[in-house]
């Protein structure tokens, strides 16, 4: 049965990892994603999940006990943050290059140095590149709904791909939400059981993973994974759709809010999506035509259905809560920029950098970003591509 | 006892057609280990000379299931494998009269070093796992860099000797001793020279329940620069000089497998080998007397060790 209770972000995982019973789950902790691992790790003690629970003496070993299980022929997940995904880099492209459909929840945090242990997404887009499906959560429930779909999206044979599932850190992980959590069996069934594509443990077939390639077949090989990420979006579409017919709650590549008049927009992801939602109610209410486009599916970037979706508008903010040291802004913004490059009709777009180590993102601050598009609308010209959100200059 | 005969006769999980150097010691070595069990068996193997030189797509050497996702994480590797085994025989998805074995293999660079850390951490969680390191004193797969295995007074070519310097400086690490000390149920050194030795010790370490790791020294006429065809002599003579002590630990006892009768000195083995050669100027004496008195006393504290 379907049951409302009041959980945080890392429980919501821990609780659909209990209904889910990966085959091994390999963690190493560290904050905000601790009580993710400790939840399981005491699950497992008290006998409610009967899969194999391991823990590591790091994050790089965490993440290569994954490969190894994964490999051999089983349901797979880890949870870590920052420093660990930093410290998983290497083993992360080897997850994806293997083809192994592993499932990581991401309490999202900055990265050292300084250390901090508060939420941004510098740890996720620090692994855009390597080969792993990335989908970000507003809040506790889309954490769940999310963690329960990467499995039917990484396990998909024409994906094959690893997929992690991001909620910030202590604004999601450790926020109280009352959730839907739905019946044990249901998310059984729609998860499935789990179909394993050339298990070592089919010791017959005598199979040799992992060789390596020289210049005669490196790039076919990479071109084929690439293929697998290129497949998931009609994948990610139809689960979402699926889980919407089950569960009530739909899920696309991103959510439009009061869009379909606007005139400007913000882009932003994950939990200050909330945030940005009462600022936009409000400028509502004094007439002004905002709305907010909040993207779910970062990887694969749905680049076509996003510009499509902002290139009416007159003016584009896109907020990103990491940055991209020298390069021509954040990733976000270097990505919806150049999605826009191709269409004649095209909005003026700045961005705006926010919330690094934590720093709070309020009501005002978006109002303050929507007073700047309404310039920028009005004018037609961005006069600096790039600005700080609530920093001391 | 096995009889050569009966393990000739035996097929071959590690065959012909790789790309090891003539005279190295690796194929011997496993080719005897994986002799030691017939039961299915999985190897996760981390990056080195036996991984590069046994599959290079799309041809593979491995006539047994084999993984390699790293350098540093064979240990890590194979303990996933052995974790997912478990798992599925609790749920039944895998027959429960279905055994299998979990090994994982490297060289010097990807166990002492490197890959020490994923290895203490698997068997201090007591993975059911066997795990080989072929020690060939170096990082022999990119050319014969220093590793701490490396030997006192050798030259590497990221310790290189030279007109300031009489080679590496440093004494080699322990490992042996290291994986003793996480109270494991078995370990063990041995040499490819005594088939008998390995074998055996290979066959204990298949045979116990938890983790188990063995350490074999392998020749290496690359990086040692010696006379291909001198590996074995050399291996005997790393034996007799008490440089590579044959000798195991079960459950925290020591017993010395092999004492010379009459322990041989040191220059014995060093003198065939081109990275001692300036060992032998006369301004280096004092390193190869050093040499000679490490030995001496790691020798008395084994045999101490063995009479507790």
């Amino acid at each position: 049965m379907s049951t409302l209770k009041t959980l945080n972000g890392n429980q919501t995982i821990a609780e659909a990892v209990r209904q889910i019973d990966p085959d091994v789950v390999a963690a190493y902790p560290i904050t905000p994603s601790t009580a993710i691992v400790e939840t399981i790790a005491k699950f497992r003690a008290d006998g409610l999940i009967s899969g194999e629970f391991v823990c590591p003496e790091s994050e790089h070993s965490a993440m290569s006990v994954c490969i190894g299980a994964a490999s051999a022929g089983g349901r797979v997940m880890t949870a870590t943050a920052s420093q660990g995904l930093a410290l998983m880099w290497e083993m992360l492209y080897i997850a994806a290059g293997l083809r192994l459909p592993i499932v990581a929840a991401i309490a999202n945090r900055s990265l050292s140095a300084p250390i901090n242990i508060h939420g941004d997404h510098s740890d996720t887009m620090g692994a855009r590149d390597s080969g792993w499906i990335q989908i970000y959560s507003e809040g506790c429930q889309e954490a769940y709904d999310n963690f329960i779909q990467a499995f039917r999206i990484a396990e998909h044979l024409d994906v094959r791909t690893p997929v992690l599932v991001g909620l910030d850190g202590f604004i999601i992980s450790h926020s109280l939400e009352v959730i839907q959590v739905e019946d044990d069996a249901k998310v059984k069934k729609f998860v499935g059981e789990y179909k394993p594509v050339y298990p070592l443990f089919d010791t017959d077939r005598k199979m040799t993973v992992g060789p390596i390639d020289f210049t005669d077949y490196y790039f076919e090989h990479k071109r084929s994974q690439i293929e697998g990420i290129e497949n998931a979006p009609p994948v990610i579409e139809a689960v979402g759709k699926e889980f919407g017919k089950t569960f009530g709650r739909e899920y696309g590549f991103f959510e439009e809010y009061r869009m379909d008049d606007a005139e400007t927009c913000i882009v932003v992801m994950s939990s200050a999506a909330g945030t940005c939602k009462d600022a936009i109610d409000e400028l509502r209410s004094e007439g002004k035509k905002i709305g907010l486009l909040k993207p779910r599916v970062f990887r694969p970037f749905p680049h076509q259905k996003i510009a499509e979706a902002l290139k009416k508008t007159k003016a584009v903010a896109v907020l990103d809560r990491s940055s991209s040291p020298g390069a021509f802004g954040a990733p976000l913004f270097t990505e919806i920029r150049s999605a826009l490059y191709d269409y004649q009709e095209r909005p003026p777009i700045v961005n705006y950098v926010y919330g690094l180590g934590g720093r709070d993102i309020m009501v005002e601050h978006f109002k303050d970003v929507a007073q700047k598009l309404e310039k920028i609308a009005e004018t037609g010209k961005v006069e600096e591509w790039l600005g700080y959100i609530n920093l001391r200059e | 006892m096995a009889k050569l005969k009966d393990l000739a006769s035996m097929e071959d999980r590690l065959v012909a057609g790789h790309g090891l150097c003539l005279g190295c010691g690796i194929p011997l070595i496993f080719k005897m280990v994986l002799r030691a069990t017939e039961d299915p068996l999985i190897i996760a193997n981390a990056t080195g000379c036996l991984e590069v030189c046994t599959t290079i797509f799309p041809r593979t050497s491995w006539n047994v299931t084999w993984i390699h996702s790293a350098f540093e994480n064979a240990a890590a590797t194979i303990a996933g494998v052995e974790a997912m085994y478990k798992s599925l025989k609790r749920k039944g998805r895998i027959p429960k009269d279905k055994k299998i074995k979990f090994l994982g293999v490297g060289g010097d660079g990807g166990t002492y070093d490197i890959g020490l850390q994923a290895l203490s951490g698997a068997v201090e969680r007591g993975h059911d796992i066997v795990y080989v390191c072929y020690d060939n004193n170096a990082y022999a797969n990119t050319g014969g860099q220093r590793s701490s295995a490396t030997p006192f007074g050798a030259s590497a070519t990221t310790s290189p000797e030279g007109s300031q310097s009489p080679g590496k400086l440093q004494w080699r690490k322990d490992l042996t001793k290291i994986l003793v000390a996480h109270n494991i149920p078995y370990a063990a050194q041995s040499s490819p020279h005594r088939w008998q030795d390995l074998y055996n010790k290979a066959k204990k370490a298949f045979e116990t329940e938890g983790p188990a790791f063995l350490n074999v020294l392998c020749f290496c006429p690359t990086e040692w620069k010696y006379d291909e065809s001198q590996g074995i002599r050399l291996a005997q003579l790393a034996a007799d000089t008490c440089i590579w002590p044959l000798y195991e630990v079960e459950s925290g006892k020591y017993k010395v497998n092999y004492k010379p009768k009459e322990k041989k000195p040191v220059l014995e083995w060093l003198k065939p080998q081109g990275r001692f050669r300036h060992l032998f100027k006369e301004e280096n004496a004092p390193i190869l007397e050093e040499f000679q008195k490490q030995v001496d006393r790691d020798w008395e504290e084994l045999l101490k060790l063995e009479s507790f």
